[in-house]
């Protein structure tokens, strides 16, 4: 199984190495945050355990409500750099809430009210960051795959096309770069001018995933991203999210408890809008502190 | 249980026998249009009919070319000014206007549905066409407003169905793009209208119909002169407007040429309609 893990690990570094070119050209047209990141990955690729834990998103004290329900109680969680954060807990705890909260899409939702903090590196990412910058930095996957009616190659280019990249060959590399950032090159390589939507339900989350990635985000959150997949598509997107995150800081909700135990570094867990226990993930599964979290890991109540 | 099976079978009958109304319609008038019109046209001749450019009953010299092109530049003229407003308006209604604004515009949207197009046509004479008079050379009856009020006819047939293609695009495609950082505009013009592409093609289709087979308002504002216009402001007739004048006193060989102008119509509906099915089945596909 590492075996497996690290062969297939190859490929990915290898496309860092070859993508750098294209790093240091598409920089100007891009945002400062990638220089540190690119410096980042390179020193993380080596040592991944022993390096010093930053905190790349923080929730303090958040309360939401959707009019009068309160739907999230005095959360505070600190997602690490360079880590898979996973979010656990029956269904209406108020995680994929949290989720929505970290990139504001629950702003749509009318009746929405947040109190407390979140930050982004440290700054507060509701006051002091754009809404449409904060989209771009912290991206999102969702539970139901949902490329646009268009082709591949439109689908990955819409984002970098919206932060202003134009020149055709800045956007086949920012297409080919993502498409295999996300796994799915080989797949898709000669389909790239065929509509997303005949795509497999497996590839079309990928697809979304490259697509993501296409923006050069700093936080990838997942929500439920596997829920609405075969177990072998799941497989191949759990495999991808553990080389994602060299590079970015994944947070993931998930009904699937063996899937927070095979992906995740760090834990929370949720129960009624409240965070009862966080910790490293192996800790949460073999030596929860709270009664509750014992029972839900142990697949007492779900 | 038999009784059961023998209602079905009579609900069946019943549900057939009206879908087969319509059909039956639609065949009635071919076979009248075509046995009407088409011995007509092999008696003037079928070049001479279409490409002929005069149409002089009393001779009994009947070229309809003059208002094919009438026709064709009248609905391109409601085209170019329909289409845009309509489109707009549609997303406007879709997915800017706020619930108080939309509760104003859409029943104005769907009143201007309901106006019958007589009083299209009065409104064109009594307000557009003197105001044209006043600021064109010629009388103010002309290609001019006559594209202006189908303009303004064909809108709510495509800001009903285009808005309704708008709405029915799914949430997610939405939700998907500002997840990348696109503002709502951005969102809704790149992401909304393609996916709505074939709705609002639809909707342009049926506004095209509208154009070319409207009659009364197009009579009261468009001069009808049966030649070819030089200008915006020169008057035009359309094959519509060339049937409902003359049918009145119309005999013989006269009456078949007007009928025959009617196959010609007919034609033209059915190609276009063949023409954006064609487009739409395309852009589904891709």
């Amino acid at each position: 199984m590492t075996n497996a893990t690290l062969t297939k690990a190859a490929p990915t570094t290898e496309s860092l190495t070859t993508a750098s070119p294209m790093k240091a050209k598409a920089k100007e047209i891009d945002y400062k945050p990638d220089v540190k990141k690119s410096a980042r990955a390179s020193s993380s690729l080596g040592a991944d355990s022993n390096k010093p834990v930053t905190v790349k998103m923080g929730v303090y004290d958040l309360d939401l409500y959707y009019k009068d329900f309160q739907a999230l109680n005095k959360i505070n969680l600190e997602f690490p750099e360079n880590q898979v954060t996973a979010l656990i807990g029956p269904s209406g705890c108020g995680k994929s809430t949290l989720l929505k909260s970290l990139n504001r899409m629950n702003d749509l939702i009318e009746g929405c009210r947040i109190e407390g903090e979140i930050t982004l590196d440290g700054a507060d990412a509701r006051k002091t960051i754009d809404v449409n910058s904060l989209r771009r930095r912290v991206g999102m996957v969702f539970q139901q795959p949902n490329p646009f009616p268009m082709s591949v190659y439109d689908n990955i280019a819409f984002g970098p096309r919206t932060h202003g990249i134009k020149s055709r060959s800045d956007l086949d590399e920012v297409v080919e770069r993502s498409l295999r950032d996300a796994a799915i090159w080989d797949e898709l390589k000669d389909r790239l001018k065929k509509n997303a939507l005949g795509l497999s339900g497996g590839q079309q989350q990928r697809l979304c995933i490259a697509r993501a990635l296409a923006v050069r985000p700093e936080v990838l959150l997942m929500d439920e991203a596997t829920s609405a997949l075969d177990p072998i598509s799941t497989a191949k997107i759990e495999e991808l999210v553990g080389e994602l995150k060299t590079r970015y800081t994944v947070i993931m909700v998930t009904h699937n408890m063996l899937q927070a135990l095979r992906v995740s570094d760090k834990t929370a867990f949720f129960l009624l809008g409240e965070m009862v226990e966080t910790g490293v993930t192996d800790d949460i599964f073999t030596n929860p502190q709270d009664s509750r979290t014992a029972d839900y890991v142990a697949g007492r109540f779900g | 249980m038999a009784n059961h099976a023998l209602k079905e079978g009579f609900a069946r009958i019943l549900f057939l026998a009206a879908a087969g109304v319509s059909i039956l319609a639609v065949a009635l008038i071919c076979v009248f249009l075509f046995a009407n019109g088409v011995p007509a046209i092999a008696q003037i001749g079928l070049p001479d009919f279409i490409f002929g450019t005069t149409w002089r009953p009393a001779n009994d010299v009947y070229g309809i070319f003059p208002m094919i092109v009438g026709s064709i530049y009248v609905t391109a003229g409601a085209i170019v000014v329909g289409v845009p407003v309509g489109l707009l308006c549609a997303i406007f209604l879709s997915r800017f206007a706020s619930k108080g604004i939309a509760r104003i515009l859409k029943p104005g949207v769907e009143l201007l549905a309901g106006i019958p197009s007589v009083v299209y046509g009065f409104f064109g004479l009594i307000v557009m066409v003197p105001f044209i008079r006043a600021h064109t050379p010629g009388n103010g009856l002309s290609l001019l407003a006559a594209s202006i009020l189908l303009g303004i006819m064909i809108l709510p047939t495509i800001i009903t169905v285009a808005q309704s293609a708008l709405d029915a695009v799914p949430q997610k495609y939405y939700e998907g793009a500002l997840a990348l950082g696109a503002n709502h505009e951005r969102a809704t013009f790149r992401i909304l209208v393609p996916a709505a592409t074939s709705g609002i093609m639809a909707g342009i289709v049926l506004g095209v119909g509208r154009a070319i087979g409207e009659t009364m308002a197009v009579i009261m504002v468009a001069g009808n002169q049966p030649v070819i216009p030089e200008s915006l402001f020169g008057g035009v007739r359309t094959m519509t407007a060339n049937i409902v004048i003359e049918m009145g006193y119309a005999a013989d060989l006269h009456r078949g040429a007007l009928i025959a102008t009617g196959v010609v119509l007919f034609v033209f509906v059915l190609l276009i309609t063949m023409i954006f099915n064609a487009m739409k089945k395309r852009s589904e596909a891709r």
